[in-house]
């Protein structure tokens, strides 16, 4: 139990994305080939692999020098339209966090919701077009509603809302990226990004719970 | 799976290898960020014509590097994006001095990718453009979707304005002449099988031994409709009518024709279809100037062609016809 997370807790918080994206890598490869084209999943664990060597190689100094080495690892390492979009959230949530040793709720809220404002201005995607945005939005509101509370429960409060919102994209018609191809045909599916956007947040209540 | 590889996660790397050992005296393949790029880059004075994109659609990019055509093109893995450091090393081993064009197939992750990419470009001192290719009339055009993608039309932008630039046209005038380009060329493709992604190992759709994908894109995701299989001749009809209304095409009209192989269809099959497609232009009043057949822009072993036509003003043929040596595309050179 703890109330903020320092440089290590962060560390140890990407190292859990890693392993989880790894272990569901062709689960997430498998939501990607029903409606778009069967990358995601080896694009992330590729992405946050090489994050958690990048930071096990040099340990940055503070919250902030981290979420920038996250944002550009993920930049150069992942392609595909999540690179850009998950870079964006972690040099956003970086700016967020400048002159912080460690992160607790509200300031953890103020990285997320910095990080989802990038993402959006980045992908143009709005609530309900099936994409990231619809984990991250209700993530980032529950996170904010529940600042107040001790930050394992605050961050499991987001991670709920983001499985809620992941589980909601199934009967969606996809108005963005690949899938919006597909039209009517994307309802009945689950959105690889937001579930991605859900594992990702899972980790990180995972770890603050200890 | 059965495939001629080595290892899913080694494809595009041995690829990469292989075109370096093969055309040593076209390309040279640079290695972390990976691009291959013209022999004799920079070229001094001339735009530098940089495109990209996932792997799995060879010949293009990379066979398209070369005097004629483009000089840098930046692979991705398989199916997904090449990432903004790729893009910008890539921009920098080309310039010039008279700037660079990026040629952008219309998916959300090579649209964020270059954009990125022309924001470091710009920030670092160079001159930078990008146009976006969206032709496929399989898309429904919309504010509301990801909009059209970019397909075939794509290799004819490349190759008309490589041939531009290797003429010695300024940026503006070839990023010019790229979208004139786009806005007249249209496509549209079908499958008859799906195609399986290296690391994914299955395919990634299945169709029946009687059915067919019509709109089918060039990364195996499905298309808009799944219908009973029909000859080649309907096929034709199938795809030459939605392109030929959409822009519209209309009598008069010069054009090339190009009918592009999936990667999985024999060259017989694709003059079967193009034997058709020809008589279904003229039909239409159209003159088919110009025309190329052959899998230019695949999806791995996907059987399936895609048919493009292209409205044609006097800069594009003659761009076309001027000389070009890649390594999957030479004439007059």
């Amino acid at each position: 139990m703890t109330d903020s997370l320092d440089v290590a807790a962060l560390t140890a918080w990407l190292d859990r994305a890693a392993a989880v994206l790894e272990r569901e890598k062709a689960r997430l490869t498998e939501l990607d080939a029903a409606i778009g084209d069967s990358d995601h999943g080896v694009n992330m664990a590729r992405g946050f692999s090489a994050v958690a060597a990048k930071l096990a190689g040099a340990p940055p100094a503070d919250p902030a020098a981290l979420f920038k080495t996250v944002g550009m690892t993920l930049i150069s390492t992942v392609g595909g339209a999540a690179g850009p979009l998950y870079g964006t959230l972690f040099l956003q949530a970086a700016g967020k966090a400048t002159g912080k040793p460690t992160l607790d709720a509200p300031a953890l809220a103020e990285c997320l919701k910095a990080g989802l404002a990038g993402i959006v201005q980045r992908g143009k995607a709005e609530p309900g077009d099936k994409t990231m945005v619809d984990a991250l939005g209700p993530a980032v509101a529950a996170l904010d509603a529940a600042a107040g509370a001790p930050l394992p429960q605050a961050l499991a409060a987001a991670a709920a809302a983001a499985e809620a919102g992941m589980a909601a994209t199934i009967p969606l018609v996809a108005r963005k990226g690949r899938a919006s191809y597909l039209g009517e045909r994307s309802a009945g599916h689950q959105d690889p990004g937001a579930t991605s956007s859900f594992l990702l947040l899972k980790a990180l209540a995972d770890t603050a719970a200890g | 799976m059965k495939k001629l590889i080595n290892a899913p996660e080694a494809v595009v790397a041995e690829a990469l290898a292989g075109m370096a050992a093969a055309h040593p005296g076209l390309i040279r393949v640079q290695t972390d960020p990976a691009f291959v790029v013209r022999a004799d880059a920079p070229v001094r004075g001339k735009v530098g014509l940089v495109s990209g994109g996932g792997s799995g659609h060879e010949p293009m990019h990379g066979g398209f590097v070369g005097r004629g055509m483009l000089d840098a093109a930046c692979p991705g893995a398989v199916f997904t994006s090449p990432t903004p450091d790729q893009m910008l090393a890539a921009a920098k081993a080309v310039d010039g001095g008279a700037g660079i064009l990026f040629i952008v197939k219309n998916y959300t992750g090579d649209v964020m990718n270059f954009e990125m990419a022309a924001e470091l470009a710009a920030a670092e001192g160079l001159t930078v453009d990008s146009v976006v290719i969206d032709d496929d009339v399989a898309v429904k055009d919309s504010l509301y979707t990801a909009g059209r993608r970019g397909v075939a039309t794509t290799v004819l932008a490349e190759k008309i304005c490589g041939g531009a630039a290797e003429a010695g046209q300024p940026l503006a005038a070839v990023a010019d002449l790229c979208r004139r380009v786009n806005a007249n060329g249209r496509s549209m493709g079908m499958a008859l099988t799906a195609c399986t992604v290296p690391h994914a190992g299955k395919p990634s759709f299945t169709l029946a031994d009687d059915e067919m994908e019509i709109g089918i894109g060039i990364h195996g995701e499905p298309g808009r409709r799944r219908v009973p299989l029909e000859p080649a001749d309907r096929v034709a009809e199938m795809l030459m009518e939605p392109v030929i209304e959409d822009l519209p095409f209309g009598a008069g009209d010069e054009v090339l024709l190009f009918v592009n192989g999936m990667g999985g269809t024999p060259l017989i099959e694709l003059y079967v279809l193009y034997r058709k497609a020809h008589e279904i232009a003229e039909r239409h009043g159209l003159k088919v100037v110009r025309n190329l057949v052959g899998s230019y822009i695949t999806s791995l072993e996907m059987a399936g062609a895609s048919i493009t036509l292209l409205r044609l003003d006097a800069d594009m043929i003659r761009y076309w016809d001027a000389p070009v040596l890649t390594p999957a595309l030479r004439w007059g050179a």
